[in-house]
């Protein structure tokens, strides 16, 4: 059966060009980069070209660039280690729709003492930057807020953000995990201090990502008992991931551009024949500035885990924010914080693309899911007078 | 994804009996589009008062359609009296088992069916209305509710009380008062088995009574315990005087004293001596 995959926030498929340029890592250049010889010394410079590579991506200096196992860590080391180097009490603040791996730590943060501010969203997914502006107020302090949200890809004004950050004198870290290889990033023009990239969120496997720490910011270690990433993340180097992730962010600043409105155009046929075929269905999240492959759709009185198995038995790869799929018991707590009603929140849908999909792939979808609502609408105990007659 | 069964996805995928019986002898409905999972059941009797046909409407996940669509087939020809017994396990078990956190599913479908009987025989609401105390009032679970899937099925933590009823799912600030509940409802289970099995049992030697209430702890008390952080030791054992102290975590926890002498006591009288009084160590 034929897989058609709009699951990449989840996870992308690893492009065959970066799987190439790893496996010399597993097979010849297996040394270790810190060693005395020639044969382990002479795979550091393919850890430097990684690193050049997606420093190029968000237009940061090399030197700027730490690797990491992926988004989580990243997040947890700028925010936790921003802290740390804080000294003393400080002042977090984030968003309500922060991915996991930063509203965690954030909130443990608060456990410890320090105060926590999350700053709501509207309707459209798009924060309240009035309130965020009297949070900055309360005095200096450290901020994390993402530049995409993983859900409904709703982008931020993340450049207006880091002006009113750094106004208050306050640090400012991004998860751009969704951001990076998407949109165009460039550190110089947006002044963050820290920001998160993911390798498999791009291209490259998992188990990698990095961390850009700009000069001069301070951030603690949070991994200790290693010289390696200049003494600010201990661990022998995970070359050939380092080196995939370094291929995918050359391979995805390369075509950023045309990706984006490739994949766009793809996704607005989606969007366009999925509102015109099924009655009962709206967008969630502000569609003027979204990343160019998300699409949250809620299917009224309808559940999301239904409708993904369904969609699964047709091949198609999708994913919900119903609280069925989110392993709780409420909907997802991004589609909360936006306020949108029951009756849609329980079946929201998340498609996301990549440069992999074909027209042929929103054709199937478009030909299968109208259906599958209509079965399950049939099902519905709250759908009462039949839409479209049957 | 969840490891659902082959008779769960056989169901999801080819649900039996949906729609609305016209006319029908009983309807019942639970749930609601907040609560992420509703059903309304309907069902019409023969001459001979068993039941004839029965229909849902479901609006939930996968394992809710394939509960719904279950209970329907297993109450066909059944008389009312044998329907009004039919438990969530039965619906569980007619489906090859449900993963443990979608049991609230097959509870929902007990419930359908009471009120759609309740309904036929009273002729009361069929929308099942909340009575007595709400414990939780994220998903409007009652005290009632919570005692009665932790009895039915035995229930020992307040994960698995999400699990089968959703209490304590939402903003978790009722969890001490579920803890509560299972303590309580526990300790009643208990004092029955406990008075069954002490008629039976040989009477022991310190030794053996020793060995049987460290054998005793390890098993049933300290894994909860442990999952908190706390521990428990056993410091003395005088007759049927025992003396426990806690230990990490659960030396400040207020709820692990309660719960220490009833919850232990009632263990230690069950699997060794009826006549066991807990007493905690002085520090």
């Amino acid at each position: 059966m034929r897989t058609v995959y709009l699951d990449n926030n989840a996870t992308t498929q690893p492009a065959p060009a970066v799987i190439e340029a790893m496996l010399p890592f597993f097979r010849e250049h297996w040394g270790n980069p810190s060693s005395m010889h020639a044969f382990g010394g002479r795979v550091k410079k393919y850890v430097e070209t990684a690193r050049a590579q997606v420093a190029a991506l968000i237009g940061a200096e090399p030197a700027e660039i730490l690797f990491t196992s992926g988004g989580t860590e990243s997040d947890n080391m700028a925010i936790r280690g921003a802290v740390e180097a804080f000294g003393g009490r400080a002042h977090v603040i984030t968003s309500r729709v922060e991915h996991p791996a930063v509203l965690e730590p954030c909130r443990w943060l608060a456990g410890q003492g320090h105060a926590l501010t999350e700053i709501d969203v509207d309707s459209e997914g798009q924060l309240n930057l009035a309130q965020l502006r009297g949070a900055l107020g309360e005095g200096r302090c450290v901020a994390s807020i993402m530049w995409a949200n993983n859900e409904t890809g709703v982008v931020f004004p993340i450049d207006e953000i880091a002006a009113m950050v750094k106004a208050s004198g306050g640090v400012l870290h991004t998860d751009a995990v969704q951001a990076a290889g998407k949109l165009p990033i460039d550190v110089r023009r947006t002044p963050v201090d820290m920001l998160s990239l993911s390798g498999h969120k791009l291209h490259a496997p998992k188990g990698v990502g990095a961390v850009y720490i700009r000069k001069g910011a301070k951030v603690l270690p949070l991994m200790l008992g290693g010289h390696q990433e200049g003494g600010k993340r201990g661990g022998t180097e995970n070359v050939p991931y380092i080196v995939g992730l370094g291929k995918a962010c050359e391979l995805a600043l390369g075509r950023l551009a045309g990706e984006a409105s490739a994949t766009a155009a793809l996704r607005d046929r989606l969007e366009a024949g999925l509102l015109r075929t099924c009655p009962d269905a709206r967008v969630n999240g502000d569609r003027a500035n979204r990343l160019p492959n998300t699409t949250n759709i809620s299917f009224q009185y309808i559940e999301g885990e239904s409708i993904l198995y369904h969609l699964s038995d047709a091949g198609i790869c999708a994913s919900s924010g119903s609280a069925c799929t989110s392993g709780s018991l409420e909907p997802s707590h991004v589609i909360r914080a936006m306020g949108v009603p029951f009756t849609a929140a329980h079946g929201s849908i998340r498609f996301s693309l990549s440069r992999y999909n074909t027209d042929g792939d929103i054709d199937h979808v478009l030909a299968t899911l109208p259906g599958i609502v209509e079965k399950l609408r049939r099902m519905s105990p709250f759908v009462r007078a039949p839409a479209g007659g049957r | 994804m969840w490891d659902y069964s082959d008779k769960v996805m056989d169901h999801f995928r080819n649900p039996r009996n949906v729609g609305v019986i016209p006319d029908p002898d009983g309807v019942g409905e639970v749930g609601s589009l907040a609560c992420g999972d509703a059903l309304k059941l309907t069902f019409k009797l023969d001459a001979n008062g068993r039941i004839a046909d029965a229909k849902f409407q479901t609006f939930g996940c996968a394992s809710a359609i394939a509960s719904s669509s279950a209970l329907t087939e297993m109450i066909k020809g059944m008389t009312l009296d044998a329907a009004a017994k039919v438990t969530n396990q039965e619906i569980a078990d007619y489906l090859g088992g449900l993963p443990e956190q979608k049991m609230h599913c097959s509870v929902m479908g007990r419930e359908a069916l009471e009120a759609a009987i309740e309904n036929h025989r009273t002729g009361g609401r069929a929308k099942r209305i909340l009575e007595g105390k709400v414990v939780c009032h994220c998903f409007g679970v009652t005290e009632e509710e919570i005692e009665r899937v932790v009895r039915e099925n035995r229930l020992t933590t307040v994960e698995q009380v999400t699990n089968y009823c959703k209490a304590g799912g939402g903003c978790g600030k009722c969890k001490p008062d579920i803890e509560a509940i299972i303590a309580r409802v526990r300790l009643e289970l208990e004092k029955r088995t406990a008075s069954a099995a002490a008629a039976l049992r040989p009477k022991l030697t310190n030794l053996q009574r020793i060995k049987l209430i460290e054998e005793t702890l390890e098993r049933e008390i300290r894994p909860a315990l442990r999952k908190d952080g706390g521990d428990i030791e056993l410091i003395d054992v005088s007759g049927s005087s025992v003396q426990v102290a806690l230990r990490g975590m659960c030396t400040h926890c207020q709820s692990a004293k309660v719960t220490l002498k009833d919850v232990v006591e009632a263990r230690l009288r069950e699997y060794v001596e009826a006549g066991i009084v807990v007493e905690e160590a002085p520090e």
